[in-house]
């Protein structure tokens, strides 16, 4: 009975939805409202599944899922790679004061996720305050164009993401052994070879859960390209959005989130045997 | 050198929120330009109706989602952790993580379209408002807090449980006497995370929300497409004047365990 309950509420929120975008994949668009016809709903067999055939004819949106995977994999490996020594900067923290720096480092999300991206605008825009800090120093004349660049929008991405894996590297660092990385010094290793051989494997199940719940959403980002990004750089997360918002194709956008999910099966299926 | 890299790290988080709060309190029209010290952006955000709204809804849809979610999360999370296996139990458990794992826009797609055929279908919802938001957010929030309750349950194991049973109790009874009260503090962690995801959400509710469920986020994202107000580090500011003592007091109450 409970876990019936369980089930339909699984079913209708997941299942059901889930289903409805890959019918909708083979559905075509058409002008009125709703904008779609669906001939598998209609008991008319696949039809032509013409929105598959333009995602993989159209070199545009494969290459906007390449670029979405490889901007996911740089956020993410920042994230781990910033993770790390922020982690343990925080461990070497005396323990009396230890909870006040995580504090310090968790702050700065309550602010909530646009505006924080509201405050890289402010930060590197042309009148932004880095570009009127080096003016003022006589560095430079005229502004730098920072803002809607790759580099902006990493930043934004790392600044977004951190805390996905900040907290498993921090929770994997404080529960690691203290004697194996003593026993790794007294027979005369170097720190970094300590990290190397020691600290990072004894905790790299904890690095692949940061990396792959950075790496996941961060595929289908939206929202920090769009603020901070260069207004041509597609992205498999900004072309769904505006198939759909946009030039009103239902079942192209239906499309490319199959597609998208199709390309993020294999770190799912990693992630969910990670240990939480 | 790790401490190093932690002090940079926080001048990295701290300085676009930091920038927000200090040009809070400028004088100037331009956001990010100091015009003398002023509180006129405060006034104008306690006057912006549409924004306050917007809050107000956010803060509503947050509760209903959150408690939502606790009570389908509870449930799945028991369901996960005490049922055994089952007919389905794989698909059950795949199905359960899923919105841990899909990406924002195609949860966000993949729902409102779930709408738009059911309501073809039968005649609900009508259109897309705050209820449908609402069912996204709970959605999302219950798998979280499925995770939680099963990661409590199956740390606990079912001694206590199985005791209460063997002294004569029905399931009816250890359910409230023994489970509830132990899985409690997960229940509320979860209300929390569940809360705090539909309060910072934008992609879920651009895509299941209509014209009239226009959250705080949704609001912001779209005021700061135009370019940053003055008006949204006022915000900002207070977000931090009300999180800073809040967490000094978590910290304090964790700090005394």
């Amino acid at each position: 009975m409970i876990r019936a309950i369980a089930a339909l509420w699984l079913a209708l929120l997941v299942g059901a939805p889930l289903l409805v975008v890959a019918a909708m994949s083979l559905g075509v668009p058409v002008d009125g409202l709703p904008p779609y016809r669906i001939p598998l709903l209609a008991g008319e067999g696949m039809g032509e599944a013409e929105a598959w055939s333009v995602l993989t004819e159209d070199g545009h949106f494969l290459w906007a899922l390449w670029r979405s995977l490889w901007l996911a994999g740089v956020s993410a490996l920042g994230c781990v790679a910033l993770s790390y020594p922020m982690a343990l900067g925080l461990l070497r923290v005396p323990p009396r004061r230890r909870m006040a720096v995580l504090g310090l480092v968790l702050l700065p999300f309550t602010v909530g996720f646009v505006l924080r991206m509201a405050g890289w605008v402010g930060l590197l825009r042309d009148s932004g305050l880095v570009n009127q800090a080096l003016i003022g120093l006589g560095l430079i004349t005229d502004p730098l164009p920072m803002l809607y660049s790759e580099g902006a929008m990493l930043a934004g991405m790392i600044h977004g993401y951190l805390p996905f894996a900040f907290m498993p590297v921090l929770a994997a660092l404080s529960a690691r052994d203290p004697a194996l990385e003593q026993a790794a010094a007294d027979l005369g290793a170097g720190r970094l070879t300590i990290f190397r051989t020691v600290t990072l494997p004894v905790t790299a199940r904890a690095g692949l859960a940061g990396f792959l719940l950075v790496f996941i959403p961060a595929a289908g980002e939206f929202v920090i390209p769009e603020l901070l990004g260069p207004p041509e750089a597609l992205l498999a997360g900004r072309a769904i959005w505006q198939e759909f918002f946009s030039s009103r194709d239902w079942p192209l956008a239906a499309a490319a989130s199959m597609a998208l999910l199709g390309v993020l099966i294999l770190p799912i299926l990693l992630w969910q045997r990670a240990p939480r | 050198m790790t401490r190093l890299v932690l002090a940079l790290g926080l001048v990295f988080l701290w300085a676009p929120v930091a920038l927000l709060a200090g040009f809070a309190f400028s004088d100037a029209r331009q956001p990010f330009l100091w015009g003398g010290f002023s509180l006129r952006w405060f006034q104008a955000l306690a006057r912006n109706e549409r924004l306050l709204e917007a809050a107000f809804l956010s803060l509503s849809v947050a509760a209903g989602a959150a408690t939502l979610a606790v009570l389908a999360g509870g449930v799945l999370g028991w369901v996960l952790a005490r049922q055994g296996r089952f007919a389905g139990r794989p698909l059950f458990g795949a199905l359960a993580a899923a919105p841990l794992v899909l990406p924002e826009v195609v949860t966000g797609l993949s729902l409102l379209l779930l709408f738009v055929v059911l309501e073809q279908f039968t005649g609900w919802p009508q259109g897309r408002g705050v209820a449908t938001v609402l069912l996204a957010h709970a959605s999302l929030g219950a798998a979280y807090v499925g995770v939680l309750v099963q990661a409590r349950l199956a740390a606990l194991g079912r001694v206590l449980e199985d005791a209460a049973a063997d002294l004569g109790a029905s399931p009816l009874a250890i359910f409230r006497t023994v489970t509830l009260p132990l899985i409690l503090p997960s229940l509320a962690g979860g209300w929390g995370l569940a809360f705090l995801l539909s309060l910072d959400d934008v992609v879920l509710a651009s895509f299941t929300g209509g014209p009239g469920a226009t959250t705080l986020p949704v609001l912001l994202f779209s005021q700061l497409r135009m370019g940053p107000t003055p008006e949204a580090n006022a915000l900002a500011f207070i977000l931090l004047a009300v999180a800073v003592p809040l967490g000094g007091l978590f910290c304090w109450w964790r700090g005394g365990k």
